[in-house]
């Protein structure tokens, strides 16, 4: 067996610099818009979970359920080609990008509002009703202040691994990072080079943001 | 028992019942709160004192019987569990004050906000009318100084008195304490029992599920005996924890007095 040898050479990726940069803004654009989205459903969602209503809960579950026990590659290609056959609609990618991954993550941080709420001790509820506040004024000034401290470090862990997950929306031609670079190989044919330098670009954008998340983690942690 | 015979009971209960799944923990409890008056409630674990307490307060949806606390009535029966919408409740609640045995302080809010959240919140009342009155409370259970402080930042026994001003803060006709000392170090109990006194010196209707039997004796115009979820016995403190005419009641005050290494009384 021959060891494989390879001439690296990262030059010829200045002249894409600004098609990286392009890839690199959409994923970042994905990352945001569809990590804004997913909380507003994952905030309603998990809220909504904790009701006692069975008929409201149901679907819900099924929901979130469905998104995070199936792959979320396979939700993408199903939302792009299969969607728009079932309901006989054309559905853009860029559309089906933003849809499948804000409820993809949805899904998480509704089980994240979900488990934070339920972690409030029961003496806070009585402790609150007691007092005759109504379960809505209870959630609002008493559970969620709570809880929120709680949902925030696993919600900055799920937002760092969305903007990985953005990556496979490339599948379906949403020009992303990895998009670009896929685009950058076929006109090069220097894919380990074009891979690597898209591996060290998500690297610099994530590492950071883990430091700091575990920064705000300890800070919480020490406010307690 | 103090109260005037024109006026009906503060709290009436009757023929009480309720289960947990197959467990059935109260077993058809009816109890007579006078004005004014100071209950003990003294039995042993599981005897369903605590879910007592918690149904008065409705914290518990009881399965049939019947609750008074003031003008407030509540019937419950096997076709109308709920005992009825959430404004209703909450009303209900409002005017029972309780105290627990974890005291439950809200963490995230300073002893001030704790006492002040209710009249804000629940009662909508202005905000430096409350913060007077809040201020007034905790002076009241000797923690003025301590408005600004956080739960985490307050002993056991402080925390226990923030909360008890934070239930007076309501308004409340009766006072509800479920073994408000029970998690409480030992040279703790004193200042939160101080408290209990002195509230009942000034006339407060209590029903107290507690374990300090001597305490209960010097406080209390009754004390109750509970076992297996029912009242077994009711009377004078003197006659129920000298006398008791019950072989349970005795039973259990004999096992009490041999615990806490002290002759009978």
């Amino acid at each position: 067996m021959t060891i494989p040898t390879y001439d690296w050479d990262f030059s010829f990726l200045w002249a894409y610099r600004w098609l990286i940069l392009l890839g690199l803004w959409v994923t970042i654009a994905y990352t945001v818009g569809t990590i804004l989205i997913g909380l507003a459903i994952g905030l309603l969602t998990g809220l909504l979970r904790l009701s006692r209503n069975k008929l409201l809960t149901a679907p819900l579950v099924a929901y979130v359920e469905i998104f995070r026990c199936t792959p979320l590659l396979v939700q993408i290609i199903w939302f792009y080609y299969a969607l728009p056959v079932v309901l006989g609609i054309n559905i853009p990618a860029h559309v089906a990008a933003t849809l499948v991954l804000s409820l993809y993550t949805g899904a998480f941080y509704a089980e994240i509002v979900r488990g934070g709420v339920n972690s409030i001790e029961r003496g806070q509820w009585d402790a609150a009703r007691a007092i005759g506040m109504r379960r809505a004024q209870v959630m609002r000034y008493v559970i969620l202040p709570q809880a929120v401290k709680r949902m925030i470090p696993p919600f900055m862990n799920q937002s760092i691994i969305q903007l990985k997950n953005t990556s496979l929306v490339s599948t379906i031609a949403v020009a992303d990072l990895l998009y670009q670079g896929q685009m950058i190989t076929g006109a090069t044919y220097r894919p380990l080079e074009v891979y690597t330098m898209v591996a060290i670009i998500y690297f610099i954008v994530l590492f950071p943001l883990t430091l700091m998340a575990q920064g705000v983690e300890r800070r919480l942690a020490r406010s307690d | 028992m103090p109260g005037s015979a024109d006026l009906p009971p503060m709290i009436e209960i009757n023929d009480l019942w309720k289960s947990f799944g197959a467990v059935a923990v109260l077993k058809g409890v009816s109890l007579r709160v006078e004005r004014g008056a100071v209950i003990a409630i003294i039995g042993p674990s599981g005897a369903g004192k605590s879910t007592l307490l918690r149904c008065i307060n409705l914290l518990e949806d009881p399965d049939r019987g019947e609750i008074r606390v003031g003008e407030r009535a509540m019937r419950f029966s096997a076709d109308r569990r709920r005992a009825g919408a959430d404004r209703e409740l909450a009303a209900f609640r409002a005017a029972t004050g309780m105290v627990f045995q974890h005291f439950n302080l809200f963490p995230h809010m300073t002893a001030l906000q704790n006492v002040t959240a209710g009249p804000l919140i629940v009662k909508g009342m202005d905000r430096r009318a409350a913060e007077s009155e809040g201020r007034v409370l905790l002076a009241k259970v000797g923690l003025a100084d301590k408005a600004e402080s956080y739960p985490s930042h307050l002993s056991g026994g402080q925390r226990q008195r923030v909360a008890i001003a934070r239930a007076l803060a309501m308004g409340p006709a009766v006072m509800l304490c479920d073994e408000v000392t029970s998690a409480l170090d030992p040279e703790l109990v004193g200042e939160v029992l101080g408290v209990i006194e002195q509230l009942a010196d000034e006339g407060m209707t209590m029903v107290i599920v507690t374990h300090e039997i001597g305490f209960a004796q010097e406080v209390a115009d009754a004390v109750a005996f509970m076992s297996d979820g029912v009242i077994v016995e009711i009377g004078a403190p003197d006659a129920v924890l000298a006398n008791p005419e019950n072989p349970r009641t005795r039973s259990f005050l004999a096992r009490f007095h041999r615990s806490r290494g002290d002759a009978a009384r």
